[in-house]
């Protein structure tokens, strides 16, 4: 029952509302222009093209991992907030969504002290370090 | 659509934006999500669990690896290819990389078409997005008889650290079956639409519910999904 409530009100993109939703089409759901999704998805071969690049100049330390981190974040944005339509949901679901991994981010932060602490052990009594 | 005349009609109701937008959705003692059907809402959260289930799988990764004492494989070398001649580093994780956005990209466009109701479009386009997926599973197949031939195994391998196969296999392993489900739950869905069950509104096999063409864009969000795991799984595995 509630189906029909979310066919009528699906958000409409700010272009779309004025010139082509009055047209033949009954926009149900999300309307976008494909324009956005073909701007995206080159977008997303050029970030990806970047983040082999690093690879294939051999790039190292810091730049290599900043870049990688870089490039990743933006890549993943971008299929969160235009693919997956996360960018027109209520802040209600968005939220719900994205802070919980969060808390991944401080389980990294314990594991990153964990580990270094094994390796610590690891090498004071146990390994030839390498 | 006989179950409109429940609800009101056209218009929506002028909601609140930004977080007393949120403290009202959530306090309404109704449905938090307001215009997010069931349907998109469990695939949303669902999505978050899984994303919490490769976490797990990339943060023992990291540290496996922050924490041996032995050398890291390098991944640039283990998953390079000789093509014509040419030592290329990692290019097959890069061409599956394009391969799987490519498939986002097809995806992206059949839940345009989809809310288009545009029938044959969607369904070709979703095909089309399977055609990618299976192609993904393909060279990953390749990547796994290519490193098992080399001896890699999930408790060693010739180059260095032990825990680099357990690693590989997991992650990879995960992700691949995923995928695999991903293309069948295309193919499925691709049935449907091209069938024109979201047309006369057939009611489903196994629920007896009617469909809409929603259920292309769910289908999409656990699509974009698996290219967003490899999106982490390729930066923080491969390349790092």
């Amino acid at each position: 029952m509630t189906n029909a409530a979310v066919h009528m009100e699906g958000q409409l993109h700010a272009p779309a509302h004025g010139a082509v939703a009055t047209a033949a089409v009954h926009a149900k759901g999300q309307q976008h222009p494909i324009k956005l999704y073909l701007v995206v998805w080159g977008w997303l071969f050029v970030l990806s093209t970047c983040s082999y690049l690093v690879d294939y100049f051999g790039l190292h330390g810091y730049l290599r991992w900043s870049l990688i981190l870089v490039f990743m974040v933006l890549k993943a944005g971008l299929i969160v907030a235009v693919f997956m339509h996360m960018a027109w949901e209520r802040l209600a679901l968005a939220y719900a969504i994205l802070l919980p991994p969060i808390a991944v981010m401080v389980f990294v932060t314990i594991m990153v002290l964990e580990s270094e602490y094994t390796h610590f052990l690891r090498v004071m009594f146990f390994a030839t370090p390498s | 659509m006989a179950e409109t005349v429940l609800t009101h009609s056209g218009q929506s109701p002028a909601r609140l934006e930004g977080w007393r937008g949120i403290a009202a959705d959530w306090a309404s003692d109704q449905r938090a999500f307001k215009n997010v059907s069931w349907g998109k809402a469990m695939m949303w959260i669902f999505l978050l669990s899984d994303t919490f289930i490769f976490s797990c799988f990339l943060l023992s990764y990291m540290t496996a690896r922050m924490s041996t004492t032995v050398p890291w494989p390098n991944p640039s070398e283990v998953f390079a290819l000789n093509i014509g001649g040419h030592h290329i580093p990692l290019i097959l994780i890069a061409i599956m990389t394009f391969v799987l956005i490519s498939s986002s990209g097809t995806m992206a466009m059949a839940v345009n078409f989809g809310y288009r109701k545009d029938r044959v479009r969607t369904a070709i386009l979703m095909l089309v997005t399977a055609a990618f997926g299976a192609t993904f599973v393909g060279m990953q197949a390749f990547e796994w008889t290519k490193l098992i031939m080399e001896g890699v195994r999930p408790w060693g391998n010739p180059w260095g650290a032990a825990q680099f196969g357990s690693s590989f296999f997991m992650i990879t392993g995960f992700h691949g079956t995923h995928v695999t489900i991903g293309v069948i739950f295309l193919i499925a869905i691709a049935r449907k639409v091209w069938r024109g069950d979201f047309d006369v509104e057939r009611r489903g096999f196994f629920t007896s519910r009617k469909g809409y063409y929603e259920i292309v864009e769910i289908t999409g969000l656990y699509w974009h999904f698996v290219d967003l795991v490899w999106v982490f799984i390729f930066a923080l595995f491969y390349l790092w």
